[in-house]
């Protein structure tokens, strides 16, 4: 049989696929990328653009940090800044049990270098006039920021490209098998083979995780996104609220982006469905944020299919049954941001063995013994 | 469950028609505060303009359908002033007076019509240039025309219409430019043998405009709107070289295309059509759809004139009918089908006489605006091109804004595939979401 073989072989060309082919390139390894669909047409290619660190688990802040020092560097990186502006992420409490949890986090930023700057009631309505009575505080991480989700993953594959790595579009892996030697993968009529494996299929990870034999309780999510027409650009930073039930941006064109709620999917044709309750009550919830947005029209809305875990919390690391396979997925609706980094970290564990960030809680088998215990009560 | 029917023109009030008499109730929806639909729209209230003078030679079937809605009005459940923002399986969602509202359905007839088709060239975005539809609007509800010294450019015959519309109505018509070659000629040869009203009437207003000595140039390269803040001219090319006309305001438009967006929300399959050169909704001879419980009639599924969407709107109404088990006119359902294959004959005669002019939209200039939301270019699109129309979309923001692509869609596919190399249809096309037109962002869940 006609096999192409390379050193590592990636499934799923999202922004964590696509920025691993990218550094595994960089550092000479010879890569091939298998994308379903185009590259980042998921998750990846549909967000929010949020480039947020504030309000992440502590677990992925170091990660998190990683990224953001790379998408300061991306212009340089893949030839595109890809629209990424530091605006400033500012989290709205909306009552004295939220800004308490605003203000318990700032020793989680202290221990993580993240800059924060708490905002009273006082002055973040002096600040920010335009914000609504609701919001009584804020954290304001001045670092963060936004991007253009649709020119991420294309931009990453671009530049992987050009350093030989292999972008394959329109192949949908079919099969997986790790054949003793190295991995054998089909999509269509092509074999590929590897010694090593990256499973960044995204919600689809799940699947490749499963051909060998790791069962993960990963589910579809589909965040709901709305747009606006342009208004008079008035809003400079990424807004987010403790609880995470809106969110919302203005970009420099006046589109305000805003989300909250979920959607409905059918993860069997990946696509996704936009629900009107949860979009009319985005639509509130927005306004309550900033009333002036009241008069103003919604366009569009979407959504997309990301992987949700259980803790929140992705998949990353070394395959428990499998040597050569490593895995990243199940980004639980906030892997825009870490996709950069995501790749760098990949390339370490493929080419060096080790990696500084820790990973311990990213483990695969984290819910292996809830996982078997749910089996013994279907059986 | 009820059938609800989307549409109250033509095609809809033909529906609402047949099914109110097979004992059902529908509810009728439409966001014009009234019925008649597009070509028979009814002009507001105390607006005072005979019939004859708004309706033009198809009078009688506009009074006609009008009579028959007002008599229909006690047996269904009219929601005017109503759009439907959004469709789920068996429930459609309206909105009206800022309050969204779910109205459930065992079947729906979407009659959603058509808008106009246009071309972007080098000034269409300025103050004074309007679709033929909308300068027709402006006549038929506002009772004024586009302009002092209106121009009328583009193909097909609303093109003529308008103009004759205009010009009847003591307006100064400019010219008619006609993009088509022997434009007033396939008047003739094109569908007379078959004796098809709308090419007597075609020929009528062709006659009627070069007796009132209006300028008609046929087969002409338009190359740009001219005018600083606002129209003072249009300059297009022939075989004898550039000309140029002044005029305050021009109409433009190049057929029509289907107004699809609520069929793709409820997941009806669409299919290319290498004729009218776009993606429809795929529906059988009797309107019925891949999709439980939907039904597609009239222009909204593919351009067939107002006699086609009466007629459509009746039989589809019968497959409902039939579908709910109720006892069917079997006979009125073949006469139905019969008159269909007629207009088709003629219909299709119509589409070759004025074929859309693809290569118009595929050769215009780079600095053209494509996109007029999003002020993107025709080069913009170009340099960006990638296989497929959504991923373009994606990359540059084509048909993100307000419109969503209604208007630069089709030239946009265009531009896209003559920049691949590749035929029209292998780019795909748009897909819809969810809302189909804006709705304000204080609309309130309701019921
Ligand atoms: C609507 C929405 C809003 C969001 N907002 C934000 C935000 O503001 N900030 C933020 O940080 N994160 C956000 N996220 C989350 C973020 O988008 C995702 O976590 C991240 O993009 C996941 O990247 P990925 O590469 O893992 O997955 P994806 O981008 O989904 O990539 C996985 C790829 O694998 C491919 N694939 C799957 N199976 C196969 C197969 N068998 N063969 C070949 N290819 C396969 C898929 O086609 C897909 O392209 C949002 C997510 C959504 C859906
Ligand atoms: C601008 C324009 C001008 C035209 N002028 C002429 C003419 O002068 N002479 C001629 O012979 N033909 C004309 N036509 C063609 C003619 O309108 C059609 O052939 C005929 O009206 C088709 O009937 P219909 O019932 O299919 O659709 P329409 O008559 O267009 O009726 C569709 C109805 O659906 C409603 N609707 C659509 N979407 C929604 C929604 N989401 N929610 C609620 N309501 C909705 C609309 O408000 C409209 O009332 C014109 C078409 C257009 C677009």
């Amino acid at each position: 049989m006609n096999e192409r073989r390379s050193d590592v072989l990636i499934v799923g060309g999202g922004g964590a696929g696509c920025s691993a082919a990218l550094h595994l390139a960089q550092r000479g390894a010879r890569v091939t990328l298998l994308e379903r669909g185009l590259v980042g047409s998921q998750a990846t290619g549909v967000n929010y653009g949020g480039v947020r660190q504030q309000g992440r688990h502590p677990a992925e802040l170091p990660i998190a940090r990683r990224a953001r020092a790379l998408w300061g560097r991306l212009a340089a990186l893949v030839g595109s800044d890809c629209e990424f502006e530091v605006t400033g992420h500012l989290k709205l409490a909306r009552s004295e049990v939220e800004e308490a949890e605003l203000v318990a986090y700032l020793d989680v930023a202290k221990a993580h270098d993240l800059p924060l700057r708490m905002i009273g009631r006082n002055a973040i309505h002096r600040e920010y006039p335009w914000l609504g009575p609701v919001v009584v505080a804020g954290s304001l991480a001045p670092d963060d920021g936004a991007a253009n989700p649709r020119l991420l993953a294309p931009a990453l594959a671009r530049a992987a490209s050009i350093l030989g790595a292999d972008i394959l579009e329109n192949r949908e892996v079919t099969t997986l098998a790790h054949d003793g030697t190295g991995f054998v993968v089909t999509a269509g009529h092509e074999t590929f083979a590897a010694p090593v494996l990256l499973n960044t299929a995204g919600f689809w990870g799940g699947k490749v995780a499963a051909a060998f034999g790791e069962l993960v309780p990963v589910a579809p999510m589909s965040p709901i996104m709305l747009v606006t027409e342009p208004l008079p650009w008035f809003i400079a930073p990424n807004l987010g609220v403790v609880g995470g039930n809106v969110y919302l941006r203005q970009i420099r064109r006046g589109n305000v982006i805003f989300g909250g709620g979920r959607g409905e999917n059918d993860p069997v044709t990946a696509r996704s469905r936009v629900l009107p309750e949860p979009a009319l009550r985005s639509m509130h919830l927005a306004i309550e944020l900033v009333p002036a947005l009241a008069d103003a029209q919604v366009i569009r809305s979407w959504t997309g299919i990301d992987g949700a875990m259980p803790d929140g919390i992705p998949v990353i690391g070394a395959s428990t049954t499998t040597p050569g396979l490593l895995h990243a997925f199940g980004f639980s609706g906030h892997g825009f941001q870490l996709g950069p980094a995501i790749g760098a970290i990949l390339a370490e564990l493929v080419l060096d063995g080790h990696t500084d960030v820790p990973l311990e809680p990213f483990r695969i088998d984290r819910f292996a013994a809830t996982i078997d215990a749910n089996k013994g009560d279907n059986a | 469950m009820t059938v609800a029917v989307v549409g109250a023109g033509p095609a809809g009030t033909r529906a609402a028609e047949v099914l109110v008499q097979a004992g059902l109730r529908p509810v009728v929806i439409d966001e014009a505060p009234d019925n008649g639909g597009r070509i028979y729209q009814r002009p507001p209230a105390g607006f005072r303009r005979s019939d004859g003078d708004l309706y033009g030679t198809e009078a009688h079937k506009a009074q006609a359908l009008h009579r028959r809605f007002d008599q229909l009005r006690g047996a269904i459940d009219l929601r005017a002033s109503t759009l439907v923002w959004d469709v789920r399986p068996q429930q459609l969602l309206t909105l009206r007076d800022g309050r969204s509202e779910t109205i459930g359905f065992e079947q729906a007839i979407l009659c959603t019509g058509a808008m106009d088709r246009v071309i972007p060239l080098p000034g269409w975005t300025l103050p004074g240039v309007y679709t033929l539809g909308g300068a027709q609007v402006a006549l038929k509800t506002q009772g004024c025309a586009i302009g002092q010294a209106v121009a009328f450019l583009g193909t097909g015959p609303l093109l003529w219409l308008v103009a004759y519309q205009y010009a009847k109505a003591g307006a100064r018509v400019a010219a008619v430019l006609d993009t088509t070659d022997f434009a007033t000629k396939a008047w003739r040869t094109g569908g007379l043998l078959r004796g098809g009203r709308t090419f007597l009437n075609g020929l009528r207003y062709v006659g009627w405009l070069r007796w009132r000595g209006v300028r008609i140039v046929e087969g002409v390269v338009p190359e740009a709107i001219e005018g600083d803040g606002e129209v003072t001219g249009l300059r297009y090319r022939t075989r004898h070289g550039t000309h140029h006309i002044a005029c305050d305001a021009v109409g433009i438009g190049w057929g029509l295309k289907p107004e699809t967006q609520l069929a793709d929300l409820a997941g009806v399959s669409f299919a290319f059509d290498p004729v009218q050169r776009g993606w429809l909704p795929v529906r059988n001879e009797a309107g019925r759809t891949d999709i439980r419980g939907i039904y597609l009639a009239g222009d909204g599924v593919r351009i067939g004139g107002a006699d086609v969407a009466e007629l459509a709107g009746a039989r589809v109404a019968w497959a409902v009918v039939e579908d709910r088990g109720l006892p069917v006119d079997h006979a009125a359902v073949a006469r139905l089908d019969r008159a269909l294959q007629r207009q088709a004959k003629f219909r299709q005669a119509l589409d070759r006489a004025f074929p859309y002019p693809h290569r118009l939209a595929a050769g215009m200039a780079d600095d053209t605006i494509l996109c007029r939301c999003e002020a993107i270019t025709a080069g913009a699109m170009r340099a960006a091109a990638t296989a497929e129309v959504n991923r373009t979309k994606a990359l540059t923001r084509i048909g993100m804004g307000r419109c969503q692509g209604r208007v630069c869609g089709p030239a946009a596919a265009e531009v896209l595939a003559a920049a691949l190399g590749c035929p029209v249809e292998q780019v795909g096309r748009l897909r819809g979401q969810p809302p189909v037109k804006p709705i304000p962002m204080r609309t309130a869940a309701a019921g």
